[in-house]
């Protein structure tokens, strides 16, 4: 049957693979985390995969541990964790350190960014940090509904080519771009999909040295670390807790991990 | 003082590159990483913020493009320039708040007389007989009917009616984005006290439960000023204090005045106590900040969302999933174990009087200084797991006490009289007067956190003082307040 080739990659049609789990989060193939500011509507991402109701309000605060919930999708059962929204993960407030760790020690397959279409470059700032810790991200560009309204129009194909990172434009509430973000999450936590994510460049000279050379150092001490650069960025603003993660070697067997499994 | 650290660093330096050659990989490392830092400089974090933001806008100037023209105003914009202003944010703050009350208890009163007729009326005798035809001991039938059954049964009567409109409303109001005004037009006045401006957010999650109000803490980044958030959140009237206000002040308040304005009364004396929290949150956060506490309020940034128009239907059966039944499902939990507590304190006697009777003679005379009354006392001691359940505790005790069960019940046993008049007439002639009113309104405001709030405090804090001082310190301010109140009350 050829013609069902067609279909199978047409995004409409795999969303009818979707299977809403709810809480059931047993022997799952992946982790997907939702990140992103407050107010993008992670929380009605995070509802709407799967089906669970978590109370979802417009004001910083709603979420302050994270939420789990599952969902199937063309026959691979992912977990998916809805992070406190944060504005930056450089502070060491309690919700941004729940939403930092996960995404460093928690090593989800795919980090889904949840941003404002209508505040895009505010928002722009949080995916950067993202991108410097994980490869494996999907950005979702929600709330483009309001952005017409408000006649700001985005090139999404831009800007998936300046992060490296598949972009999904997406109206959460109204449930559209749900088929195309299920669709990328899956292709990227497969690895069908390889991500070449934007990394943050300074046009101060000595910073830049600086950051190479503890890069190359950091490499050469433990090759493999998918985050090099963010432990980088780290150690040269002096973040206690990630010296103590090399100190204890939280961080060393995470690379481990990920250099045997991968 | 900046140089010597200078010679330390340095000293500090050369010391690890000598030791550098013994030490392991790791510690190479972070040695490595010290040195760079010092070459960086100080500003490092500026740099990488400045460097985060600057690819930010680089990246949208090539992607977003917004077309300004042919806009002549924006509506949210004009809506925050009225809801934020000096003049009118304030006032119209109030006066959604008091139409919300109002509304709640206007509309609670005849779900709330049904609930109770069938819960009370009809199925209590009906498993009465059933256990009487069983041959059930006449103290079983008084533990589990009496007792248990009934203590949630009322909770159930009296809290689901005004739950059910209260919170969805409330959600209605959070989900079109009027909260983070809340927080904006507070900020001054929380700052001023020495606290962080977003404990206006994690104070108005306490009116709805001061435990959900403590974890909400969490989005305050200093320890200090996270403190402060939940040692006050217990002045927030919490969900379970609402009907305890509503009632008394629509007898003893609203009572006082013509038919006509008791409904409008009654909402602002309500009003006036939540108010009244409020006002102690920022002074008691003041002193803290001034004294025990002491520091600057740290600045943060917070975002006024759009305004979104709500989603009616999710909202109501989000707002009666999350809250209204997981709220009513803890009262009832904590409300069956009290109801035997109570049924067993009103029930045992030692020389011919209930233990009840001791402890409210014993309570009587610290009560009679601060304008309250031993059962009122005893009946928080006993209602600490749950506010919700101090309304039913005082009138079974008050009837046990007085021997006045006029109301159609026994001595011990919880219950629910149909319409507020009668509960007043049931009190006046108990000895109560407009003073015990107005005192147990303001010690229901002032006065320990429930079990549930305390264990939270302590999960979140960690520390034993501070959940003591938690505790403690608003009991000792409901103290002063009622008897400053009877002072004057009785000076009159």
């Amino acid at each position: 049957m050829p013609d069902n080739n067609n279909c199978i990659n047409c995004p409409a049609y795999n969303s009818g693979n979707l299977v809403k789990l709810g809480i059931n989060m047993t022997d799952f193939d992946y982790v997907v985390a939702l990140a992103g500011n407050p107010n993008t509507g992670k929380s009605t991402v995070f509802n709407n995969l799967t089906g669970l109701r978590q109370h979802t309000g417009n004001w910083p605060g709603k979420t302050v541990a994270r939420a789990e919930g599952a969902f199937a999708y063309n026959e691979k059962k992912f977990k998916i964790v809805d992070l406190p929204g944060t504005y930056s993960l450089l502070s060491t407030s309690t919700d941004e350190e729940i939403a930092r760790d996960f995404i460093l020690f928690g090593q989800p397959d795919v980090t889904v960014v949840v941003i404002d279409a209508t505040r895009i470059e505010r928002n722009l700032n949080m995916v950067l940090q993202v991108l410097e810790i994980t490869d494996k991200a999907v950005l979702c560009l929600n709330l483009v509904d309001e952005a017409k309204r408000h006649n700001i129009t985005i090139d999404d194909r831009a800007l998936s080519r300046e992060l490296g990172i598949p972009v999904v434009p997406s109206a959460a509430r109204q449930r559209v771009g749900m088929p195309e973000l299920l669709n990328f999450i899956f292709q990227v936590a497969a690895g069908e999909y390889i991500c070449k994510p934007r990394r943050i460049s300074s046009d101060s000279k000595s910073f830049n040295t600086a950051v190479d050379k503890l890069v190359s150092e950091i490499e050469k001490e433990f090759p493999g670390l998918p985050n090099a650069r963010w432990v980088a960025l780290r150690l040269l603003e002096g973040d206690q807790k990630i010296i103590d993660s090399i100190k204890n070697g939280e961080l060393v067997n995470l690379v481990k991990n990920n250099y045997y499994t991968s | 003082m900046g140089s010597w650290l200078i010679w330390l660093k340095i000293i500090i330096i050369l010391h690890d590159l000598i030791m550098a050659e013994t030490l392991n990989p790791k510690e190479k490392l972070l040695n490595t990483a010290n040195e760079l830092r010092w070459e960086v400089g100080e500003n490092f974090h500026d740099t990488l913020l400045e460097s985060i933001y600057k690819n930010a806008a680089d990246i949208t100037a090539l992607t977003v493009n917004h077309d300004n023209k042919g806009r002549k105003y924006n509506f949210d914009s004009v809506v925050d320039k009225v809801v934020t202003s000096r003049l009118l944010g304030f006032p119209i703050m109030f006066l959604l708040l008091a139409l919300v009350f109002w509304l709640t208890i206007a509309g609670a009163n005849y779900p709330s007389r049904f609930l109770s007729f069938i819960l009370i009326d009809n199925i209590h005798p009906f498993l009465k007989d059933l256990l009487f035809f069983l041959n059930s001991p006449w103290w079983l039938t008084g533990l589990i009917l009496d007792g248990a059954y009934l203590a949630s049964a009322w909770v159930v009567s009296v809290m689901l009616p005004p739950m059910a409109i209260f919170f969805p409303v409330f959600t209605l109001l959070e989900d079109y984005g009027y909260l983070p005004r809340v927080a904006f037009n507070m900020d001054s006045l929380f700052r001023k006290a020495g606290a962080h401006g977003k404990q206006a957010l994690t104070m108005t999650m306490g009116f709805g439960c001061n435990a959900a109000g403590v974890v909400a803490a969490r989005i305050i980044d200093s320890p200090r000023e996270r403190l402060i958030a939940i040692i006050t959140n217990n002045f927030s009237l919490c969900n379970g204090r609402w009907p305890t206000q509503i009632l008394i002040a629509t007898i003893f308040i609203g009572g006082a005045v013509s038919p006509h304005l008791a409904g409008f009364v009654t909402a602002a004396a309500v009003v006036f106590v939540a108010v009244l929290g409020i006002l102690f949150s920022l002074i008691v956060s003041w002193t803290l900040s001034k004294t025990a506490l002491k520091g600057e309020a740290s600045a943060f940034s917070l975002e006024l969302p759009p305004y979104r128009p709500p989603r009616i239907l999710q909202t109501l059966y989000t707002s009666l999933i999350d809250r209204t039944l997981i709220v009513l499902w803890r009262a009832v939990v904590f409300a069956l174990p009290s109801g035997i507590v109570i049924w067993l304190v009103a029930n045992l006697t030692v020389g011919g009087y209930s233990i009840a009777a001791y402890m409210i003679n014993w309570l009587d005379p610290l009560a009679f200084i601060i304008g309250l009354n031993g059962v009122i006392l005893l009946a928080y001691i006993i209602a600490i797991p749950a506010n919700e359940i101090v309304i039913p505790t005082i009138l079974m005790l008050t009837v046990l006490v007085t021997g006045n069960d006029s109301a159609g019940a026994g001595a011990g046993v919880l219950f629910e009289i149909d319409s507020a008049s009668q509960t007043g007439n049931l009190l006046i002639s108990s000895g109560w007067t407009l003073l015990t009113g107005m005192n147990l309104m303001l010690f229901s405001l002032l006065h320990n956190p429930c079990s549930t709030t305390i264990y939270t405090i302590y999960k979140e804090t960690k520390s034993l003082l501070w959940t003591f001082v938690s505790s403690v310190l608003p009991i000792l301010i409901g103290f002063v307040i009622c008897f400053l109140v009877t002072l004057i009350y009785r000076a009159l």
